[in-house]
């Protein structure tokens, strides 16, 4: 393994680029879940009945947690390029993004 | 501490092996000190640069235990602790000439590329410039001058290992420094030269360059101040 | 030029997935069902108006960070690179606007 891969600012980006990858395979899906109300309410509640099943309730966390990870991922991004934001307080940057992530899991967890 | 060092060097090009030495180790050694021992005393073929071994050349640079740095500036001590090997090997990125040394070619042909060079354009102006040193500008040059172009940052670049054709941070780093050159007639030429899939829009903020740089410069943030100074100007002209 | 309207789109994404979590997550909590979710975007110009924004955004964003992605960890690169992430730019765009429809109108 290269040392540059213990780099905290490497696995950031890479966290940030996995979840990108994650949102960008999930979105179509999500779009043809929702245009299932095009035929009704009925309809889109018969294929949200998928949603009470465990496994699938696991990777709707999963998506929400790549979501907020890529969000605040990507906040430390323009803030390093826009506003001049110098990193020595990645520590608080991992922090935030520790407590997004713990509140999406929290909240996430209502999903049931 | 332990009587003997045991060191892993890089023979060969791109396709070598690494050769095992056994050396005395000594309380202040540094690794160029190794290195040279293991020219000097073990191995007469063993090819490595070094010049001013003082820290002041930058041509010493090699990846030592994974992580690239000057050897005359690095004490054995710092990275090898109880019975571990030292593992030394030639700049990540470059190509391989032989053993430790690399090719620095392409190094400098990106510095090119990326219009790291001063244009006093086609009147140059007759009497001294001012640039009172603590302009906004001015610190910003200042704070990536003292570049000397060892090659570490480039060595560690993860973009750079993905995509050879990247400028890289110290080519960026430099025109960074003379974009904010007052003086320089240049910048529309040397903004379009770090404008492109290859320049400064690659770096991904990994920050491998700011954290290994043994002149403490911040590459990261001078392709940050390249991209701020492209979003204002692509901007401007929508 | 590509790097331009990448983080243009991120500031326009950073607004509308924080709205966007919020809401989710405000509406899960609450236990809406679908038809009650529904009621409240059926004929909201407001909602589709945002959703419209978002589905933009997105069709642009994505195409643009994969691109970075696959020329980086790929051989692919190119005018058939950027052919195919146009045609996935436009599927976003239309599969999101025809579930902004569905949603909103």
């Amino acid at each position: 393994m290269r040392a540059s891969h213990k780099q905290r600012g490497f696995v950031a980006a890479m966290l940030h680029r996995l979840s990108g990858i994650a949102l960008a395979v999930f979105l179509p899906l999500h779009f043809l879940a929702l245009a299932t109300a095009l035929n009704g309410a009925n309809a889109l509640d018969s294929f949200l009945a998928l949603t009470r099943e465990p496994l699938v309730q696991a990777l709707e966390w999963c998506i929400v947690v790549a979501l907020a990870l890529h969000l605040t991922l990507g906040l430390r991004v323009l803030a390093v390029e826009f506003f001049d934001f110098r990193e020595k307080t990645l520590a608080a940057l991992s922090a935030c993004a520790a407590a997004v992530v713990a509140i999406g899991l929290v909240l996430a967890l209502n999903l049931s | 501490m332990s009587d003997v060092l045991a060191v892993d060097v890089w023979r060969g090009a791109e396709n070598g092996q690494f050769q095992a030495f056994t050396l005395p180790r000594r309380q202040h050694q540094t690794v160029l000190d190794v290195v040279t021992e293991i020219q000097r005393e073990h191995d007469s073929t063993l090819s490595y640069r070094f010049a001013c071994r003082v820290g002041m050349c930058g041509s010493c640079a090699m990846v030592v235990n994974g992580r690239p740095r000057w050897t005359c500036r690095t004490r054995v001590n710092e990275v090898v602790s109880g019975d571990e090997r030292l593992r030394l090997e030639p700049l990540r990125n470059f190509t391989v000439v032989k053993d430790l040394a690399v090719e620095m070619t392409q190094f400098f042909d990106k510095w090119k590329a990326a219009h790291g060079f001063f244009e006093p354009g086609t009147a140059p102006e007759q009497d001294f410039a001012v640039v009172p040193p603590q302009t906004k500008e001015r610190q910003a040059a200042d704070a990536g001058i003292e570049c000397i172009g060892c090659g570490v940052c480039y060595s560690a670049c993860d973009v750079v290992a993905w995509d050879r054709d990247y400028l890289g941070p110290a080519a960026l780093n430099r025109a960074w420094t003379l974009v904010n050159d007052v003086r320089d007639r240049g910048q529309a030429e040397r903004l379009k030269a770090v404008s492109h899939d290859n320049g400064c829009q690659a770096c991904h903020t990994h920050m491998n360059c700011t954290n290994f740089c043994p002149k403490a410069i911040a590459p990261t943030y001078a392709i940050a101040g390249l991209k701020r100074v492209l979003f204002r100007r692509a901007l401007r002209s929508a | 030029m590509l790097f331009v309207a990448q983080r243009t789109t991120a500031f326009i994404l950073a607004v509308a997935v924080a709205a966007h979590l919020a809401t989710i997550l405000f509406a899960v909590r609450g236990g809406l069902t679908a038809a009650q979710i529904l009621a409240r975007t059926h004929g909201n110009v407001a909602f589709a108006l945002f959703y419209a924004i978002f589905v933009l955004a997105v069709a642009v964003h994505a195409p643009i960070g994969l691109r970075n992605i696959v020329r980086e960890w790929t051989a692919w690169r190119g005018r058939s690179l950027d052919f195919a992430l146009i045609l996935f730019s436009a599927l976003l765009l239309v599969l999101g606007l025809r579930a902004v429809v569905a949603v909103c109108s």
